[in-house]
């Protein structure tokens, strides 16, 4: 069997000012041939004015089983938001 | 379309009670599941094969308006359909994208279309005869893909649901300009109106058939529907494309091929004739008129790119090796 045709995930910058954003994956030999194949299946319309691809390989991501212990602890940090605090009507806004 | 994909789709599962009622939880809140979220193993099993049959619709459903590109009557005409070609190709890797999230690879979907084990839409084993079916392709099977894929935009799986957004989005110039090229020819000549009227007539069935079996006979909707994968039964969406479409046949003067079509006060919405699911289940079965083209069309493209994915990854290495060598 041939060796497979690697996996690349692709990000789009829609337009200047926005940051790149996640559209999806597509499968390419090199990375020239990941930003081409990026270009012909997620920008057929106007999407983006760049293009990022990143081997799907190389991405580390958070453990899922994890998603408690890493993301639930800001839940209950409300003093971290500004309607924790209490400011009198009469400052006006703040 | 997708409620094809579901056929045959086993959606069994074995874990404990507890484990698939915290994930049903999830689900009636409208939470989207993730592709690393835990998932029961026939939530999983029913997504990727219905993914992958869609996405493999979108790829087949290249071959018989490809068909037509090289006959467009005008460089109008044939633009549009070279980029609605290239849409298919396009939404057939956003949903091999969207499988591959599941533990799929592309190989593996690729292989099961060649060797039949996966199916595709039935709707694309009847042959294009004539341009009137490339007009009336977009405007009804692109129009019933549609009101299948609306509601897919709120899929419970996250990237499914993505990708159908952006396939939705596109599918919409596919129906126009479909119906754009119906119109034409409703309004040219008595010949070009006849040749859309014979189109209309071979394909109405066809196309209403695609949201698959009536609710009664559909065994896998139920918990299709309760894991929000599916939102509206068979005959719901159906019953929305009958009403939808009528209309605009009207509007064509041209006749929808069903002597029982009738409006019904009561309902608010067309009742129509039997529909010959005798022939539908022999086309799912592959004994479509075009069946066995496609699959060799698909077989045969594969092969021939063989040695172009080879060179690729060749030169690919081939640069890797030098780029080390250098540093």
């Amino acid at each position: 069997m041939t060796q497979t045709t690697p996996l690349w995930e692709v990000f789009i910058r829609p337009r200047n000012g926005l940051s790149h954003k996640h559209v999806g994956s597509i499968h390419a030999a090199d990375e020239v041939m990941a930003v081409q194949a990026a270009r012909d299946v997620y920008t057929r319309r106007g999407e983006g004015t760049s293009i990022w691809v990143v081997r799907s390989a190389d991405i580390v991501a958070s453990d899922p089983d994890q998603a408690g212990e890493n993301f639930e602890p800001t839940a209950d940090k409300i003093y971290r938001h500004p309607t924790f605090y209490e400011i009198p009507e009469e400052v006006g806004h703040m | 379309m997708y409620s094809q994909g579901l056929i045959g789709a086993d959606g069994s599962t074995t874990e404990t009670q507890e484990f698939l009622d915290a994930f049903q939880k999830r689900i009636d809140a409208e939470e989207k599941i993730e592709p690393t979220d835990a998932m029961p193993e026939g939530y999983r099993r029913t997504l990727v094969r219905q993914i992958g049959q869609h996405a493999h619709s979108e790829i087949v459903g290249m071959l018989p308006e490809g068909n037509w590109i090289t006959r467009a009557p005008s460089l109008r005409r044939k633009a549009a359909l070279l980029a609605k070609v290239q849409d298919e190709g396009g939404h057939g890797l956003y949903l091999y994208s969207a499988a591959e999230t599941l533990g799929v690879s592309r190989e593996q979907m690729t292989e099961e279309l060649h060797s039949g084990k996966a199916k595709y839409s039935s709707i694309f084993n009847y042959p294009t005869l004539t341009w009137a079916d490339i007009g009336i392709i977009g405007w009804l099977v692109d129009g019933a893909a549609i009101m299948n894929q609306i509601p897919l935009c709120r899929c419970s799986f996250g990237p499914y649901a993505r990708a159908m957004i952006r396939v939705c989005k596109e599918e919409s110039f596919h129906q126009r300009q479909g119906y754009e090229i119906v119109m034409t020819l409703a309004q040219g000549t008595p010949e070009q109106k006849a040749m859309a009227q014979d189109a209309l007539n071979r394909w109405w069935w066809p196309s209403i058939m695609m949201f698959g079996p009536h609710d009664a006979d559909s065994q896998h909707s139920d918990q299709s529907m309760a894991w929000k994968i599916k939102r509206f039964s068979n005959d719901e969406l159906r019953q929305k494309f009958i009403d939808a479409t009528v209309p605009q046949a009207e509007y064509l003067g041209l006749t929808i091929p069903d002597p029982d079509l009738k409006w019904n006060e009561e309902k608010q919405g067309y009742d129509h004739g039997r529909i010959d699911w005798d022939e539908f289940w022999r086309v799912v079965k592959g004994h479509g008129p075009m069946a066995r083209d496609r699959i060799k069309d698909r077989k045969a493209a594969w092969d021939n790119g063989a040695w172009v994915r080879e060179a690729a990854l060749a030169h690919a290495e081939k640069r890797r090796t030098r780029k080390m060598a250098a540093e």
